[in-house]
């Protein structure tokens, strides 16, 4: 079995991204880069199919400029076989980068898709169920669990309720939660192996996609800040201030 | 502008999630309809036509449509949003869910998660956890949209007087398959309703200390939540998390005991009236935000706050 699994780059998890002082966009000069956690965490569980012996090859792939080749080699360093970089400048929306990755998908026929289910940049959540539409193949969207079957895939969905199993018929799609799984720390050794490892390069015209803009940014502010209010001293005077200063209980 | 809210529902009654959808798709000043997509669900249907300031429904009321599995009612949404100007759904699992794959079956983008209105093609929604707030603008003639409810304001479920008209036919993709759920039972208002909600983080220290939020929770008819260190610690399931990538919450009254208040977690619950904190470190970020802290060891503050109210 062939698992596909899609990356991208965004700003570290830790850093505290801010609007410029124009509200032109957000600052993104010199802050570190990363794989997005979710994506990670695809990538986590897309191995551990292999090391089990379900998954035949892992191939990764990332959507963006060449700085993204990194968050690649990231994946290959994590145990992922090999990549595809498919090169788009700018940062293309979600449905077009669920159009590349189709155009991955009808060069490679994986028979499990694994993505992340939002990107921590954008918060989007969305490429996997478009991808899922555009290909027609089932998806299991915030994943807790995934149990591939015989030309089927059960997944356990964090849902408002709870929990939810659907099953899939192979080809699906899978898109992951927080709780998945833990991503392993890539070690020097399968760093150092990552760098040989075959990475091959696209344009979107390679894959047929003419890559269109749907929504452009106006501006960016920082949300509205609340201010810190009081310490009070004990339970007693809590009480007091939640009955008779803020009426809420 | 017409706009045709699809409802949150469980096929017995419908969630109060879809009347802030209808109250954000009123900004535009258009015909609002309703569609209820789901199997026996003719109860939902008859209360979505009392919501009020709704136009018409619409019911595609189908077995197929049982479990609102995401590639089945994909289709029927995206058939049906060829007489509208814009589809919307709340931003709920479900609605994250299936509305990407309506926007893709339409070719046109979503907008997720929008906060505000600004004109019928301009919208603010949060990016980077609620870092920042953006201002985008779709050039899409077809909208497809989620609404983070907590940022308007619930229609009346009742005044409305449209009437629910049957959707034929059935859309079954064959590629997926409801297996079962595990969906807890509680007596509790909902997590995303409550006017109260007392969440426990990471200083709880285990599962049985939840015990300690309930009476509490009794006593102020409030809903119980967590943070993700709690729910990653096991402590409690995933349907309690409240934060960016768990429910977003704005009760009147939230008390967070012993969260440190990291900004996933902030950006679940932030726009909550009043926050009230209690944690033994005085520099917990979760101070920032509270309007009134108490710098305390939660093991003595909970029964002391459980036996004064």
């Amino acid at each position: 079995m062939k698992v596909l699994v899609a990356v991208k780059r965004v700003v570290d998890y830790n850093v505290k991204v801010r609007a410029k002082s124009d509200g032109s966009d957000v600052e993104l000069n010199n802050v570190k880069m990363a794989i997005n956690p979710f994506c990670e965490i695809a990538v986590e569980e897309a191995v551990r199919l292999k090391e089990a012996g379900t998954a035949s090859e892992v191939v990764v792939a990332s959507i963006g400029d060449k700085s993204c080749q990194e968050q690649i080699r990231t994946a290959l360093a994590l145990g992922a076989d090999r990549g595809v970089h498919v090169e788009a400048e700018g940062r293309p929306e979600p449905l077009e980068v669920a159009k590349l990755l189709k155009g991955v998908i009808t060069a490679e026929s994986p028979d499990l898709v694994i993505l992340g289910k939002q990107s921590i940049d954008g918060d989007n959540n969305q490429t996997g169920q478009m991808l899922g539409a555009l290909t027609g193949m089932g998806q299991g969207t915030f994943a807790s669990e995934v149990n591939v079957g015989d030309g089927t895939v059960q997944v356990i969905r964090e849902v408002d309720g709870g929990l939810q199993t659907v099953e899939l018929t192979l080809p699906a799609i899978v898109t992951t939660d927080l709780r998945l799984n833990e991503p392993r720390y890539a070690s020097l050794p399968n760093i150092m192996k990552a760098k040989k490892k075959p990475l091959e390069t696209f344009s979107p015209s390679d894959l047929g996609v003419e890559v269109k803009s749907h929504v452009t940014l106006v501006s960016v502010k920082p949300p509205a800040e609340r201010s810190a209010g009081i310490k009070v001293e004990s339970v007693e005077q809590l009480v007091d201030k939640l009955k008779n200063e803020a009426k809420v209980i | 502008m017409k706009t045709l809210i699809v409802a949150e529902h469980d096929n017995e009654s419908l969630k109060p999630a879809t009347l802030n959808a209808v109250a954000a798709a009123q900004h535009f000043g258009g015909d609002v309809d309703i569609l209820v997509v789901g199997s026996g669900c003719q109860g939902v249907a008859d209360a979505a036509a009392s919501v009020a300031g709704v136009t018409g429904v619409l019911s595609a009321d189908n077995v197929v449509y049982e479990h609102q599995l995401a590639e089945n009612v994909s289709l029927a949404i995206a058939d049906l949003a060829a007489g509208y100007d814009c589809v919307m759904a709340a931003a709920t699992a479900n609605g994250k869910n299936f509305m990407p794959r309506v926007a893709a079956l339409l070719d046109v983008a979503q907008i997720s998660d929008i906060t505000g209105i600004i004109d019928a093609d301009t919208f603010e929604r949060p990016i980077y956890a609620g870092n920042v707030m953006a201002t985008v603008k779709s050039s899409d003639a077809k909208k497809v949209i989620t609404v983070r409810t907590t940022a308007f304001d619930a229609v009346a479920a009742e005044g409305g007087t449209a009437v629910v008209q049957q959707v034929d036919g059935a859309h079954d993709a064959g590629v997926s398959r409801f297996v079962g759920e595990e969906v807890a039972v509680s007596d509790r208002p909902e997590l995303t309703a409550a006017s109260v909600v007392i969440s426990g983080g990471r200083g709880m220290q285990n599962g049985d200390n939840f015990s300690m939020l309930e009476g509490i929770a009794d006593k102020l008819n409030a809903a119980i939540g967590a943070s993700r260190a709690a729910v990653d610690a096991g402590f409690v399931p995933n349907d309690y998390q409240v934060g960016q990538t768990g429910k977003i919450v704005a009760p009147d009254l939230y008390i967070a005991v012993g969260i440190s208040g990291a900004i996933q977690h902030l950006a679940g619950m932030k726009d909550s009236k009043v926050i009230v904190a209690i944690n033994k470190d005085e520099d917990a970020p979760i101070f920032q935000v509270a309007d009134y802290g108490l710098v305390a060891d939660l093991f003595s503050a909970l029964p002391e706050l459980e036996a004064a109210l």
